[in-house]
């Protein structure tokens, strides 16, 4: 039995939208895959005990997105230098580059389940040392929009037109550094970068704006010379859609401000601050575990309707 | 280790500053490697990157007063296969962006090179704030880091480019003010090898930077003076220290002594302290800042208070032998 627990008749759906093109994905197979990476985040962090979930279910459906339509790689080739670069700066949350890394076949889903264990490439934070095809290093908060900077001008020094795109917390932009970087992307015009923020107002104290509040984060960015786009972190299309835009808009770096519920699809961890860093004991996990089952299903139940309705329209 | 040949009658006729010997390397290199980047905050004037600047503007990025950024954007220059030279004062590219050096830099083993300028005391009249005595031990103490420190313009100036063949990430200390030159024009820098610039078998004096004209003169005069015969041993890769040149250099010395301008704990000293208490247990003189700040004066006038002159550790030193 595979260690997600999901049945064989799951594996072959799941298969069969992997085996797409990643244009010719709709919006209920990135949403299936989504609750697949949810589920292989909470596997993951129950069984290492420690760790983060509730950044990771937030940024699922991002993930879903950036991985399955938008992202350029070949996992056959995975440090080619047409590729992509997707950085990950607040390291944290790092499960559910894991959980998406592993469903688009960068690795096994099953070694999900040496997450944070001696002698696993899948570090507590994300590390190149252990794993080069993470693209970065991170884990202290503030210091990948500076190296996705770095690497954006690096890349159009070789006269190179791949996109960097890194994620960032809200909680990161605490950090004078972000900021630091920020100035320096749009004095560079840095275009071939685009930042998203996971703006879900939670970090490990409590909630952002309680903390130390952002104020207003878009303002703050355009401020500092940047094109910026809020969207629904939660919604497949606007997901999408705010890329497509990033991609397109020349001149300046991009950044997408994703509103975001932490713990999204386990009722019980949503805009929760405590699921921020602590992992689900075992009924907590079988519960979180059977919630996303069901969504899972349901999704099921409409992606069947759907093919009945594109063969009766055929 | 190599032994070479100093000509001690000319030492000290010529002054010249390590960060120039920097500058100067930079754009010869330019021309010659297409991977080299030089990145710099705020400060290419003093630390001599402008050069590069003026000639390969297109391979420079100033990144403002900002060094915790300039190290992340030197991680990611590495990334796009770069070979980035990131340039500051080295209280700033060591201290304030020390956790960056360590996170992004040196554990994802980036091909990061630190140049850090205005090193130590002999940064002179700004005083304290900016007088970092303690970056040799800061960058030491990151494993996989490595550390060279140059003892004059030509060993600075040929150092850069073994720095910039030498793979993964280094740290290079240069100073501020003109100092003596050691080295000849004509010399080859070999990365992590130590040099005997002087013979001798009672004692062995080990140094870098600066130091190394100050230990020198310092070994001449007591010589003069006693019936002692002194070694010095230039140990401008502090790391990976060169074991076996100090095993031999020391085949017969009662006692080593060690000189920095940097702080007593945790630098060349403490480097060879270390070394020196497993391998071979003797005693071990360390000289440089005792646990204690610098303050404004000429470098000159700063060297002497802090009795690091060769006349003053030969008087220093008498006593001990």
């Amino acid at each position: 039995m595979p260690w997600t627990l999901a049945s064989e008749e799951e594996n072959k759906l799941i298969k069969s939208i992997l085996a797409k093109e990643p244009s010719r994905r709709s919006t209920l197979d990135l949403q299936l895959l989504a609750n697949r990476i949810r589920r292989n985040v909470i596997e993951a962090v129950y069984l290492a005990a420690s760790g983060h979930p509730g950044g990771p279910l937030g940024l699922a459906d991002i993930y879903a997105v950036l991985y399955f339509k938008v992202l350029n790689f070949d996992v056959k080739n995975p440090l080619s230098d047409e590729r992509d670069r997707h950085l990950l700066s607040n390291g944290h949350v790092c499960a559910v580059k894991y959980a998406s890394m592993a469903l688009a076949g960068f690795f096994p889903e099953e070694e999900l389940a040496t997450f944070r264990k001696l002698g696993s490439r899948l570090q507590g934070h994300p590390s190149t040392r252990y794993f080069p095809e993470l693209e970065n290093s991170s884990g202290s908060l503030g210091q990948g929009l500076s190296q996705a900077t770095g690497l954006a001008l690096g890349l159009r020094l070789r006269k190179k037109s791949n996109h960097v795109f890194v994620g960032l917390s809200d909680g990161e932009c605490q950090e004078g550094m972000t900021w630091e970087a920020a100035m320096a992307a749009a004095h560079y015009q840095c275009d071939q970068l685009i930042a998203y923020v996971d703006w879900n107002n939670i970090q490990i104290d409590g909630y952002v704006n309680q903390v130390m509040d952002l104020g207003a984060l878009d303002e703050k960015f355009r401020a500092f010379g940047w094109k910026v786009q809020v969207a629904n972190g939660h919604d497949i299309e606007a997901i999408e859609r705010a890329f497509l835009w990033a991609r397109q808009e020349k001149g300046s770096p991009k950044v997408i401000l994703f509103r975001t519920t932490l713990g999204k699809g386990v009722s019980f961890m949503e805009n929760n601050p405590e699921w921020h860093g602590s992992p689900p004991k075992k009924e907590q996990r079988d519960k979180a575990l059977a919630e996303l089952y069901e969504s899972f299903h349901q999704l099921w139940e409409n992606y069947k309707g759907a093919r009945h309705e594109i063969s009766d329209g055929a | 280790m190599r032994v070479l040949q100093i000509n001690f009658e000319k030492l000290g006729g010529e002054k010249k500053a390590t960060r120039d010997g920097y500058g100067d390397a930079l754009v010869e290199l330019g021309a010659k490697y297409e991977k080299l980047v030089v990145l710099d905050a705020d400060l290419s004037g003093s630390t001599k990157t402008n050069k590069f600047a003026k000639k390969f503007p297109e391979r420079f990025f100033n990144f403002g007063v900002a060094e915790q950024n300039l190290v992340g954007q030197a991680a990611g220059l590495a990334m796009a296969g770069f070979t980035p030279f990131a340039s500051s004062f080295a209280i700033f590219l060591t201290g304030r962006a020390w956790e960056i050096v360590r996170n992004t830099v040196v554990y994802p083993q980036l091909n990061v090179k630190l140049a850090a300028t205005h090193a130590g005391i002999t940064l002179g009249e700004d005083g304290a704030s900016h007088q970092i005595i303690e970056d040799i031990a800061l960058m030491r103490v990151i494993p996989g880091m490595k550390v060279v420190v140059p003892a004059d313009y030509w060993q600075a100036y040929h150092a850069v480019e073994k720095v910039f063949l030498e793979n993964g990430p280094v740290y290079l200390r240069l100073g501020r003010p003109a100092i003596p030159v050691v080295y000849p024009p004509q010399y080859e820098f070999c990365f992590g090898e130590s040099e005997l610039l002087k013979t001798g078998q009672d004692y062995l004096f080990v140094a870098c930077g600066v130091m190394v004209y100050e230990a020198l003169k310092a070994a001449l005069l007591l010589e003069k003076q006693k019936n002692v015969s002194i070694a010095v041993l230039n140990m401008a890769t502090i790391k990976p220290l060169d074991e076996e040149g100090l095993l031999e250099a020391s085949q017969k010395a009662k006692a080593i002594f060690t000189f920095e301008e940097h702080s007593t704990y945790g630098g060349l000293g403490g480097a060879v302290s270390e070394f020196f208490a497993q391998k071979k247990p003797m005693p071990v003189y360390r000289f440089g800042l005792k646990d204690v700040f610098g303050q404004s004066g000429s470098a000159d006038e700063l060297m002497a208070y802090y009795r690091l002159k060769g006349e003053q550790l030969a008087e220093d030193i008498a006593s001990l032998l």
